[in-house]
């Protein structure tokens, strides 16, 4: 089962397992991992899914879209180079991610 | 108390009972946990399943790509991990309160004590009283239930009518159409989505769905269905949608969206302030200042900070949506823990229709001017709503950098100047004003 580790502004880690082809964003959301709302459900209209995906797990996921990519660019914490969607990161087996969550999402 | 009852009623031992298993629901029960309730929390609902997401419902789940469980909330282990009872299939039908909290019980006779209450019981949608409503293929959508039915339905159809051009309704047209349907809405009024959007985001709409090849009717009035008689013990099944004037629409699927009614049974029979949902405070606090209440069964002061102030709507609202379910839940959380917490945001909304993304921050309801910004033909655009100087509310079709500039400046009470917000080569978030 994939894992995702969430850390904290404030360095907590929570770490959640959660199924091939789910997103990191709903693991986040069934397990009740703070820091991540998801409003609308990963249909890329929110932006309170964003995170800042680790070095290390970058290479699992895929480029961001257009739409990913422009919706980064009004979360309520300013973007980064390694700023994410959550709701766009799906899970592979084997895949053991951990990404950092912001300050705040709205 | 009947004496039957194996309820020892001390104050606070029965913990929180929230009936509504639902966006508000849900939330409401975490918040608890958050803010470190540790009394029982039970949340009920009537619905076989556990709770789930309703917004895919009308998107996602009509292309097969959602079931019931996949839209869920919350993992079983969640819900056991932070001790939240999750009771599906029971309708509350009486509350009884007593002196240290009361008691609910369902039509099945399961008996429910309380030492706090919550409602969350949200909304069901509007019946129309047409001739012929209780045809096979004639339906509404509100619950996965309905949308398990809508898909079975629309697999063997051929012509689907759609009664509202409303968001679910449009959005039901959209999912058909691109599966290949053909599509006829019927909306009574004389633009689409009449109640939530400004004219110009109206006759977008209206082009974009006719571009697509979608039938619309405004002004429509639909008299009644008509069916193929069937066999003489059934209900026979829709064949068709008949205008006043006699007109024939044929139709094997007609989905009805025409709004909703919050649901105020128990609040009724509780004796709680009732008008257009249960009447609530800024704390989510109904009106015997012990049961609080969220979501899309609430009335409460209009949350809106752009409209802080201001009387429009004569500042009361009852608004249909996830962000006010979540954020509501969350202030009556905390009022039921004593903490103090006020429900203000910037509303905001989605529609996914089609390839059409439409994002709406803010509430428009009180403005006296509007910019449009880029270009509806080319189905990316933005409807900029001012009252006087200050921005209120923004359309945003498939434009997300201006949702989320507005949506920014809305939250931190800054404005975007109308003349530089016209010119769509200015990045709105560049122009905004503290
Ligand atoms: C098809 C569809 C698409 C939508 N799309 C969007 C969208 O894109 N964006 C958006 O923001 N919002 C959307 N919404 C609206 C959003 O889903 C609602 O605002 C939200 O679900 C409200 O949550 P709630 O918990 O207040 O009420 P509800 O979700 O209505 O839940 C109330 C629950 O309480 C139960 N209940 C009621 N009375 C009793 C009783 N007496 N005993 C036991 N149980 C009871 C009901 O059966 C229901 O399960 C959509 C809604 C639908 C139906
Ligand atoms: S959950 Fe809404 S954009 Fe990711």
């Amino acid at each position: 089962m994939p894992t995702v580790t969430y850390t904290a502004p404030d360095g907590t880690a929570t770490t959640a397992s959660g199924e091939a082809g789910d997103s990191v964003m709903e693991t986040a959301v069934r397990n009740g991992v703070p820091g991540i709302v998801g409003e609308c459900g990963g249909s890329l209209s929110c932006a309170t899914c964003h995170v800042f995906v680790c070095p290390e797990s970058a290479a699992f996921f895929g480029e961001r879209e257009d739409l990913e990519d422009d919706m980064l660019d009004g979360t309520a914490v300013d973007r980064q180079e390694n700023s994410r969607l959550s709701c766009q990161l799906k899970l592979s087996a084997g895949h053991d991610v951990f990404v950092r969550t912001p300050e705040s999402q709205v | 108390m009947p004496d039957s009852a194996p309820y020892t009623g001390a104050a606070g031992s029965a913990g929180t009972l929230i009936i509504g298993n639902s966006q508000a629901g849900v939330q409401l029960a975490s918040t608890l946990r958050e803010l470190g309730d540790t009394e029982p929390i039970v949340l009920v609902g009537n619905e076989a399943h556990p709770p789930y997401q309703r917004p895919p419902l009308s998107k996602a789940f009509l292309k097969g790509d959602a079931t019931a469980q996949s839209l869920a909330f919350r993992s079983d282990e969640f819900y056991r991990e932070h001790s939240i009872e999750v009771v599906t299939g029971e309708h509350i039908t009486s509350i009884t309160r007593d002196a240290f909290g009361g008691e609910a019980i369902s039509a099945s006779g399961r008996r429910f004590p309380f030492a706090r209450l919550a409602l969350t019981t949200g909304a069901a949608p509007r019946k129309l009283p047409f001739a012929g409503s209780d045809l096979r293929g004639v339906g509404y959508l509100r619950d996965a239930a309905d949308a398990t039915r809508l898909l079975a339905e629309l697999a063997a159809a051929t012509n689907v009518a759609i009664v509202g051009g409303g968001f679910i309704g449009l959005e039901v047209a959209a999912s058909a159409r691109a599966s290949g349907k053909n599509v006829t809405v019927f909306e009574a009024a004389p633009r689409l989505i009449g109640r939530a959007v400004s004219e110009e985001t109206s006759a977008f709409y209206l082009g974009a769905h006719e571009r697509r090849g979608i039938t619309v009717v405004l002004n429509a009035r639909v008299a009644g269905f008509v069916g193929d008689g069937g066999p003489d013990s059934q209900p026979g099944a829709v064949t068709g949608v008949r205008l006043d004037d006699g007109t024939i629409v044929p139709a094997e699927v007609v989905l009805i969206g025409v709004g909703v009614i919050p649901r105020t049974e128990l609040a009724e029979q509780l004796g709680l302030a009732v008008d257009n949902g249960i009447v609530v405070d800024s704390q989510a606090r109904a009106s015997d200042g012990f049961t609080v209440a969220a979501g899309d069964c609430a009335n409460m002061p209009n949350p809106s900070r752009a409209d802080a102030g201001t009387d429009f709507g004569d500042g009361r609202l009852r608004l249909e949506s996830v962000q006010n379910a979540v954020e509501q839940a969350k202030v009556a959380a905390a009022t039921l823990l004593g903490l103090e917490s006020t429900h203000h945001m910037v509303p905001w909304f989605w529609s996914d229709q089609a390839d059409l993304k439409l994002q709406i921050a803010g509430l428009s309801g009180s403005h006296d001017r509007v910019i449009v910004r880029g270009n509806p033909h080319d189905e990316k655009f933005s409807v900029l709503y001012y009252r006087g100087e200050q921005l209120i509310a923004a359309d945003c079709v498939n434009s997300p950098l201006d949702f989320m500039a507005v949506r920014n400046a809305l939250n931190h009470d800054q404005s975007i100047p109308a003349d530089l917000a016209a010119d769509s080569t200015n990045s709105l978030k560049k122009v905004t004003t503290p």
